[in-house]
């Protein structure tokens, strides 16, 4: 594996066994020194041209556990403001010597461009509202770990909110009915894309309608700026009817599940803290983002995989 | 040999010929072996406060298990906790070859001050060794650091020596060297891996 751009390119293979590689890297992170030598000698870049907070940390404290170099590129501060063009800009990082970008940035198929311009590997952190593979990762580690299963076959998951713009959607629905749960979408029509007939998936514009029976409720970020392009007409009233209210806390099963990828818009999404919430995973999806991103480095820089293909 | 013993060790053992096999110690020598690096152990470190035993995956860690029960049995006042460490991110050779992570480790106590006794079936160049070690350090400094192996056959690559030793065995670098508890079997190696 060279390098994890999507959920497609990994497979239902290459997903499991990421999960149980990320079984070995959690037990590393409880250690009372969570650092291994693994990745020694390697350099992982990270090049976000998105803000970011908890990917690109947990990137950067996988890659130190691991004892891979980093670096990481600042938009902001960097000679793109002069004018450089992306190709520059990663030929340049390559020619440091990188052995893998980890890259966000605000359009679709990023990754795949840059992967013809390096010999590095290439993860995707995110390419405008297409993928985000490691959050999926996270996602299906983390139900994984809350309810011991390692098959989600009959497993029930609604994921609410603007999926339209949505990468983290789009992956977790990839990554769920590859492991065989099935999803459903709840979403206003307009915060769904034009057509989801060929997404293995159902939909539905009422939350109360399904909340009583899914096993796992995934809550996704509202963008205030959706109300400004008329997407929703209030906050307020999307609130209304997508938020998870400490009534709709009430409905859910007694063992379902609440996530969030955050970061959380507190009183729009989330009318209530997140800790009120007897099965609350948000903090774990947090938690995990280290081991499983450990994972994903260790796959594509690790164990022989990579020989000679040093930048 | 029995025919049923050649069976075990074609379907154990990746390279071997089953043909060729020769039998270095019976089920009964391990378990003997067992029980002499058991008491060994105990009378080395003056019973058994302080001593932790941890099997290296693996190999290793059903051979821990079973010396820290027949510790147990010897001294029966203190129960020696057992833990199993899995040395493979901590390898030397890492980037040389593919690494399977086959088992997680498992060491659900502290290791600062104790004294520790690495466990693993097969002593060959000493590799694993020196990377269980480094990987102890991640669980805290122990006293001690003390190696059981059940077998020693040969060919370090690096200053390690075993404390407790099941028996030394001269072998071919490319021979195959299988031990469980159901004996100790050789398959010679025409080619030479190293």
């Amino acid at each position: 594996m060279k390098h994890l751009r999507s959920i497609d390119e990994l497979g239902v293979d290459g997903l499991v066994d990421l999960l149980q590689l990320t079984d070995h890297m959690a037990e590393i992170n409880q250690r009372p020194v969570p650092k291994v030598p693994a990745l020694r000698g390697r350099t992982v870049a990270s090049l976000f041209f998105e803000d970011s907070t908890r990917t690109r940390l947990s990137f950067e404290t996988a890659a130190k556990r691991l004892s891979a170099d980093t670096m990481t590129f600042n938009v902001s501060t960097s000679s793109v403001n002069k004018g450089e063009s992306l190709r520059d800009t990663v030929a340049t990082i390559t020619d440091m010597g990188v052995d893998a970008f980890v890259v966000r940035h605000k359009s679709v198929g990023i990754p795949w461009q840059i992967s013809q311009w390096t010999t590095a590997s290439i993860i995707n952190a995110g390419d405008g509202a297409h993928q985000h593979p490691t959050q999926a990762l996270v996602d299906c580690y983390t139900i994984r770990e809350a309810t011991h299963v390692q098959n989600f076959a009959g497993m029930k998951i609604a994921i609410v909110g603007d999926i339209k713009h949505s990468r983290v959607a789009r992956s977790n629905i990839q990554a769920f009915t590859l492991l065989g749960a099935s999803v459903v979408l709840v979403a206003p029509p307009t915060l769904l894309p034009p057509d989801v007939s060929h997404w293995p998936v159902t939909v539905s514009h009422q939350l109360d309608d399904i909340i009583g029976g899914v096993d796992v409720l995934y809550m996704l970020r509202l963008q205030s700026e959706r109300m400004a392009q008329g997407h929703v007409p209030t906050l307020r009233e999307y609130s209304e009817q997508y938020g998870l209210t400490q009534k709709r806390v009430q409905a859910l099963k007694s063992d379902a599940i609440v996530m969030h990828p955050g970061p959380m818009n507190r009183g729009v999404e989330m009318q209530i803290d997140p800790s009120d919430v007897k099965n609350s995973l948000i903090h774990r999806q947090v938690a995990n983002g280290v081991s499983v991103r450990m994972a994903v480095l260790f796959k594509l820089l690790g164990s022989g995989s990579n020989l000679g293909g040093q930048a | 040999m029995s025919p049923v013993r050649l069976e075990r060790i074609g379907n154990m053992s990746k390279s071997a010929s089953s043909s060729t096999s020769r039998e270095a110690m019976t089920a009964a020598d391990v378990r003997r072996a067992i029980v002499r690096i058991a008491h060994e152990i105990v009378e080395r470190n003056h019973g058994v406060v302080g001593l932790a035993i941890v099997g290296l995956q693996r190999g290793g860690t059903w051979l821990g298990e079973e010396i820290a029960a027949q510790i147990n049995k010897i001294e029966s006042e203190v129960s020696v906790p057992v833990g199993a460490l899995d040395v493979s991110l901590h390898r030397d050779d890492i980037s040389l070859r593919p690494v399977s992570l086959g088992a997680i480790s498992n060491i659900p106590f502290d290791l600062s001050g104790a004294t520790v006794v690495l466990v693993d079936d097969v002593l060959y160049t000493g590799r694993t060794v020196r990377a269980a070690m480094e990987g102890l350090n991640n669980y805290g400094r122990p006293r001690a650091v003390q190696l059981a192996v059940l077998v020693d056959r040969g060919h370090r690559e690096l200053p390690i020596r075993p404390d407790f030793v099941g028996k030394n065995l001269p072998t071919h670098r490319g021979d195959d060297v299988s031990a469980t508890r159901d004996g100790v079997f050789v398959t010679p190696n025409s080619e030479d891996k190293s």
